[in-house]
């Protein structure tokens, strides 16, 4: 397994945000983590990445533990993430915040390949390559946010609503850049609330609900499961 | 009012005003790059700015220098400013990642509330700035004539001092290295990332402790020049010395807006030229009061400072 999450818990003071999560990643997977607003998807992915001390629970990347491990050295390890809200760098231009992607990286041939690779997945952001990152539309900056997750080559890619805000024709899109970078080899967990296209699409994926997790299953299984969608899918 | 005072010494007064601001702007770069990545006002770096001052001078004292030495040679006096930078600019440096490490960093890590930051940073500052008043008696401490100024070459009815053009070319200087590094390299880049969204700035691998060290010993040597250049402009220093600019300096940054390094150049150089020509108007006892009168007028027509907040503009 790439990763596995066991029996977290994590509160923001006194609000016990995850009451005991276990999960795992395996290597080449999509696995993607549903479930309604508050329900603690965004809370997860900030553990992984480390942005949140956990209480409880130990993370494992790789083999190693990683759950005392700062955020800045899980990158090194790996693991890059696509933040809620995208959390671009508004005064920087787009290949500047293509850059900070790679900053842990020094082969400047292998960043510059890789910057080729993210303006061929996203032709949008090489025309608008010299614009600070605050000028793109929210689209825009969500592919940028992408992008410049992936120009850390991670083992494990963390996408944190990749289809907030998107058009529909956008969100179909992104889903198919998802399944493309896995295919060149990435593994990726995914959070989403649009649940149809991200169990359409994943391998495998888990059901959070306040914290926990209530259901587990391939993405088809899930899909085709009358609670599920009667929760997510909108359709009865 | 004195027109006629302004208006016949126009030339000089300006000079003097760049010189003087020049020493302003390289002194406000610490408060401004520290609050770019922090939001905090590091209230102690006037006493980085007060080590700078002494630092130099007992260096010098070494060689057997004081405020009665004759003038040294060219040789000499390229030989003891270089050394005399280089000792002022490492006490200011250490004495900047001093205050961090020991002041700030523990009290980030608690997670502390603003405000113990702010009134942390006024504790360090009388602190230094006191026990540099115990050492010294509250005596002031005069400085050797490392360099004498001499006129330079005059444009029309003004003359200007070899150490006028030395402080504000090298002010220059130091401003351009400065903002070649924060916009061209790849430590600025990150540096420029955690002041403009902290969080992802870590989400790309930046080690923000790392960063925020830096911020503070890039303020620390800034502010290193300017209290080189300060002694030889003075020639005194005196325990309190970073305390006066310091609120001078401070204004800048605002003025310019600050977390804006370039900002922090507009608002040294024109604040330092503004005093003047407030002394030359109203005589020199209103230099400080004509001088914040304008700050606050240029404040409310642009409450973020002539060129606004770049180093973290619009944090996302």
């Amino acid at each position: 397994m790439l990763l596995e999450i066991d029996n977290v818990t994590l509160a923001y003071g006194r609000i016990q945000a995850l009451h005991g999560i276990s999960l795992t990643v395996g290597q080449g997977e999509v696995v993607a983590l549903i479930g309604a607003n508050g329900a603690g998807k965004s809370t997860t992915m900030r553990a992984i990445s480390g942005l949140r001390p956990v209480s409880q629970g130990t993370i494992r990347f790789d083999g190693q533990d990683i759950t005392k491990l700062r955020a800045d050295l899980r990158v090194i390890r790996g693991v890059s993430q696509s933040p809620e809200g995208r959390g671009i760098f508004p005064g920087m231009t787009v290949r500047d915040n293509l850059e900070m992607g790679a900053y842990t990286r020094r082969n400047r041939s292998e960043i510059d390949e890789d910057l080729d690779r993210a303006f061929t997945l996203f032709p949008r952001l090489k025309e608008r390559e010299k614009q600070p990152g605050g000028t793109l539309s929210g689209g825009e900056q969500q592919m940028l946010a992408v992008g410049r997750a992936l120009m850390s080559r991670p083992k494990l890619l963390l996408l944190d609503e990749p289809s907030m805000g998107l058009a529909p024709m956008l969100i179909q899109q992104i889903f198919d850049i998802i399944v493309e970078i896995n295919q060149q080899g990435t593994t990726v967990l995914l959070v989403e609330q649009n649940a149809q296209q991200a169990l359409s699409r994943a391998h495998r994926a888990y059901v959070l609900e306040t914290g926990r997790i209530v259901k587990e299953g391939t993405g088809a299984e899930l899909l085709h499961d009358p609670a599920v969608k009667d929760a997510y899918l909108g359709v009865a | 009012m004195d027109f006629s005072g302004l208006i016949d010494n126009f030339g000089p007064l300006t000079v003097t005003g760049l010189a003087q601001g020049a020493i302003i702007a390289l002194f406000a770069l610490g408060y401004t790059l520290v609050y770019g990545v922090l939001r905090l006002i590091n209230f102690a770096h006037s006493e980085v700015f007060l080590m700078g001052t002494y630092a130099c001078l007992i260096v010098w004292g070494f060689f057997g220098l004081d405020q009665n030495s004759a003038a040294p040679g060219v040789g000499g006096m390229l030989l003891y400013l270089v050394i005399g930078l280089v000792v002022a600019i490492i006490a200011s440096g250490v004495t900047a990642l001093a205050v961090e490490l020991v002041a700030y960093r523990p009290l980030r890590r608690r997670n502390a509330p603003p405000l113990a930051f702010l009134i942390t940073a006024i504790g360090a500052s009388l602190f230094i700035s006191e026990l540099t008043g115990v050492l010294t008696h509250r005596n002031q401490r005069g400085v050797p004539p490392i360099i004498q100024a001499k006129p330079l070459f005059t444009i029309g009815d003004t003359t200007v001092t070899n150490l006028q053009l030395l402080i504000i070319l090298l002010a220059l200087v130091m401003m351009f290295a400065l903002d070649r590094f924060i916009n061209g390299s790849r430590l600025g880049r990150g540096i420029r990332a955690v002041s403009q969204n902290p969080d992802s700035a870590a989400l790309m691998g930046v080690n923000k402790s790392r960063v925020i060290a830096l911020v503070f010993l890039l303020g620390g040597l800034m502010a290193g020049i300017a209290a080189v250049m300060y002694d030889l402009k003075i020639g005194v220093t005196r325990y309190d010395a970073g305390f006066l600019l310091g609120i001078d300096a401070f204004a800048a940054a605002v003025l310019g807006g600050i977390g804006n390094l370039r900002g922090a150049l507009l608002g040294g150089l024109l604040l330092g030229v503004l005093q003047n020509y407030a002394a030359g108007l109203f005589g020199s006892q209103w230099l400080h009061a004509a001088s914040f009168v304008l700050l606050v007028v240029i404040l409310l027509f642009r409450p973020t400072g002539l060129l606004g907040e770049s180093l973290g503009r619009a944090r996302a």
